[in-house]
C-alpha cells in the first residue's frame, strides 16, 4: 500500500489516503509536490514571456541584431525614428481624446443604470440585465461589422465621435456590471435617511451616493481605461486614417511590415507597452484586482 | 425601454430611480440593438441571388465554412489551457498576503502586452535565430529548427499569453468570494488540502468556472491580430474573423460581411449555451452561503 501510493500522482495520493487518520506527512509531501509543480510551471511561463519582452525590448535599442546574443552597438534613433514614420505625437493624441472620452460617458451613463439595476426590481428586469451583458458575450467583431456598415452609411466612420461611440459599446455594459453589485451592498437605509430629511434623488445621488461609489468608479474608471487601450477590433473597424488609436496604428506597422525596420515597429510596441503598463500599475494600486467579479467583501457588513 | 415599461405599473413612471437607465438603454438600442438588426436583415438582401444566398453561400464554400472548425480548433484549446491553468495558480494564491499582491501584478502585466505586442515579440524571441532557439541550442536540449511561429501552435500560444491573465483575475476573484469558513471547516473534520478543493471549493466556482470559460472563450473566438500576424491567414489559422474582414473591408460585400458576423454570432452563443447547460447538468444545489 505505501509502496504504492508514493508511486502514484499527488492527487490520487491525498485521495485515497483520505479515510486513514494516520498519515500526516505524506499530505504534506503529495502537497508540497503539487505546489511546487504549480510555482514551477508559473516560472516557467513568467520567464518565458519576460525574455519575449526583453527581446523586444533588446531590438528596440539595437543598431543591428542578426544571430548573435547581443546586438553589436545600441541607440535610441529608432524611438525618434518611429515617432516621425509612424506621427505617434498625433497617434498618442487621438489615443487621449478616445479613452478618455470613454471613460467619462461610460461612468457617465453607466453608474445611474447601475443603480437602477441594482436598487430596483421591475418587470424585465432580466432582459435588460441581458441586454447589457450580451455585448460581452459575442465576440466584438460580429457587431463591430453591422456597426462599422451602418457607420460608413452615415458617414461616422473615420471620425473621432464614431470610434469614441464604437468603444463606449463594451466599455458601458462593462461599468454596469461591475458597478451593480457596488450598490448593491451599500446600505439602502443610507438612502431612506437622506430622503427623510427631504433630499431629492438627484441631491441624494450626488451627496450621498456619488461619495460612497468613490472607490468603485474609480477602479470601473481604471479598468474600462485598460480595456479601451487594447480595444483592437472596434477601432480597427471604424477608425480611419487619421484617427487611428495607438493598438490600430501598431498593427498596420507590423502589417506592412518589410518597408520598415523592425527596430522601429518594436519602439512603438514599447511605446504602446509601457503607456497601458503605467496605467495598470496604477489601477492596481487602487484596485484589489479580486474585487472584479465578486461583491465587496472586505469590510465584513453581517 | 418603451417596450418594457408599458408593460409595468403607472407608478413607475414617475419614480426617477427608473428614469436614470434611460441614456444607458437609449445607448444600446441606438448602437447595438439597432445596428445588429440592421446587419441581420442586410445579410437576407445580397448584391445577387435570393435571400438566403449568402447563407447557402457560405456553407457551400470550402474556404468559408471550414473557418469555423479552425476558429473552434483555435478558442476551445486555449481557453480549456487557460482555465486548467488559472484555477491552481488563482487557488495558491487566495490568501491575502503581500506575496499574493506581488505574484498577482506580475501574473496580470501580460495583459498590457496587446496582441501586437504578443505577434511582434514572439516573432523575434522564437524565431529561427532568436534567444528561444539560442538557449536550447547552448543548452543541447534541441538543435533542429523550431517552429512556433506562422503556425497554429503560434497562435494557440499567443492567445493563451493573452488570454492567461484575464481568465486568472476572474477566477481569483471567485476564488477569493468564497467564505474561507468552508474550506476550514472540511480541513476540521480531516479533508487534505485537496479534498477540501474538491469538495468544498469546486462545487461552489464551477457557475464561475462555466462564466469565466465563456468570458475568456470569448476573446479567444475573435481571434483576429494574432491570427494575421502570427498563424498563416490563408491556411491553418484563417479564422472566421479574417472571413468577415475580407468580405466587409476587401469585397465591399457588406451584406456578405453582415452574414459571416451573424453565423459567428450563432457559432459563439451555441458554445456559450453548451457551457452554462453542462454546468447545470454536473452540479445543482446551492452555490452561496454557508449550508452544505
Amino acid at each position: 500500500m505505501n509502496q504504492a501510493t508514493t508511486t502514484t500522482s499527488p492527487m490520487m495520493t491525498s485521495q485515497s489516503i483520505s479515510r486513514q487518520p494516520a498519515p500526516k506527512r505524506r499530505t504534506h509531501w503529495a502537497s508540497r509536490a503539487w505546489s511546487g509543480l504549480v510555482v514551477g510551471l508559473m516560472t516557467f511561463f513568467l520567464i518565458n514571456v519576460g525574455l519575449m519582452i526583453a527581446s523586444v525590448a533588446t531590438n528596440s535599442v539595437a543598431k543591428r541584431w542578426l544571430g548573435t546574443w547581443l546586438p553589436n552597438g545600441w541607440t535610441l534613433e529608432w524611438y525618434s525614428a518611429a515617432w516621425q514614420e509612424f506621427q505617434l505625437g498625433d497617434v498618442l493624441l487621438v489615443t487621449i481624446q478616445v479613452v478618455l472620452s470613454v471613460v467619462a460617458l461610460s461612468i457617465l451613463i453607466g453608474v445611474p443604470a447601475a443603480y437602477t439595476l441594482a436598487r430596483r426590481n421591475f418587470r424585465g428586469k432580466k432582459l435588460l440585465t441581458g441586454l447589457f451583458l450580451l455585448p460581452l458575450m459575442i465576440p466584438p467583431i460580429t457587431y463591430g461589422i453591422p456597426l462599422a456598415t451602418l457607420m460608413y452609411e452615415l458617414h461616422l466612420a473615420g471620425t473621432l465621435p464614431g470610434v469614441i461611440i464604437a468603444n463606449l459599446l463594451p466599455a458601458l455594459p462593462f461599468v454596469i456590471l461591475v458597478m451593480t453589485p457596488f450598490i448593491e451592498q451599500i446600505d439602502p437605509n443610507l438612502e431612506s435617511a437622506a430622503r427623510v430629511f427631504g433630499a431629492r434623488t438627484f441631491t441624494m445621488f450626488r451627496h450621498v451616493l456619488v461619495p460612497l461609489l468613490a472607490p468603485g468608479i474609480l477602479a470601473a474608471s481604471l479598468l474600462v481605461l485598460v480595456r479601451t487601450i487594447a480595444m483592437f477590433e472596434l477601432t480597427f473597424l471604424t477608425a480611419g486614417a487619421d484617427t487611428q488609436t495607438l493598438v490600430v496604428a501598431l498593427y498596420y506597422s507590423v502589417f506592412a511590415a518589410g518597408v520598415r525596420a523592425s527596430q522601429s515597429i518594436d519602439a512603438m510596441a514599447m511605446v504602446y507597452m509601457i503607456v497601458t503598463l503605467i496605467w495598470l500599475l496604477i489601477a492596481m494600486r487602487f484596485v484589489s484586482p479580486t474585487q472584479l467579479v465578486s461583491r465587496v467583501k472586505e469590510h465584513p457588513q453581517n | 425601454m418603451m417596450l418594457m415599461s408599458s408593460q409595468t405599473a403607472g407608478s413607475r413612471w414617475r419614480d426617477p430611480a427608473m428614469w436614470m437607465a434611460a441614456p444607458a438603454v437609449i445607448f444600446m438600442l441606438a448602437v447595438f440593438v439597432y445596428p445588429f438588426i440592421h446587419g441581420l436583415i442586410l445579410s437576407f438582401q445580397p448584391l445577387e441571388g435570393g435571400m438566403l444566398s449568402n447563407y447557402v453561400k457560405f456553407f457551400s464554400t470550402d474556404n468559408l465554412w471550414m473557418t469555423i472548425g479552425v476558429t473552434l480548433k483555435l478558442a476551445l484549446p486555449a481557453t480549456l489551457i487557460n482555465i486548467l491553468i488559472a484555477v491552481p495558480v488563482a487557488y495558491r494564491l487566495r490568501h491575502k498576503t503581500p506575496y499574493q499582491k506581488i505574484a498577482t501584478t506580475i501574473l496580470v502585466i501580460p495583459i498590457t502586452l496587446g496582441t501586437v505586442l504578443i505577434a511582434e515579440g514572439m516573432l523575434t524571441y522564437f524565431g529561427p535565430k532568436g534567444w528561444f532557439a539560442q538557449i536550447l541550442q547552448t543548452l543541447h536540449i534541441y538543435e533542429g529548427a523550431i517552429r512556433l511561429t506562422h503556425n497554429y501552435a503560434g497562435v494557440v500560444i499567443s492567445l493563451v499569453i493573452s488570454g492567461f491573465p484575464f481568465a486568472f483575475l476572474l477566477i481569483l476573484s471567485y476564488i477569493t468570494g468564497i467564505d474561507p469558513v468552508l474550506p476550514r471547516a472540511a480541513a476540521t473534520l480531516g479533508a487534505t488540502p485537496f479534498n477540501q478543493f474538491r469538495y468544498a471549493i469546486f462545487p461552489l466556482i464551477l457557475p464561475g468556472l462555466a462564466m469565466a470559460f465563456c468570458l475568456s472563450f470569448v476573446q479567444a473566438f475573435s481571434v483576429f491580430p494574432s491570427a494575421v500576424l502570427l498563424g498563416s491567414p490563408a491556411g491553418a489559422t484563417r479564422v472566421i474573423s479574417i472571413a468577415a474582414y475580407e468580405a466587409a473591408f476587401e469585397n465591399y460585400d457588406y451584406s456578405m460581411a453582415s452574414a459571416v458576423a451573424m453565423i459567428m454570432g450563432a457559432v459563439q452563443l451555441g458554445v456559450v449555451v453548451i457551457v452554462l447547460g453542462a454546468r447545470n447538468l454536473f452540479y445543482r444545489g446551492p452555490v452561496t452561503g454557508g449550508k452544505g
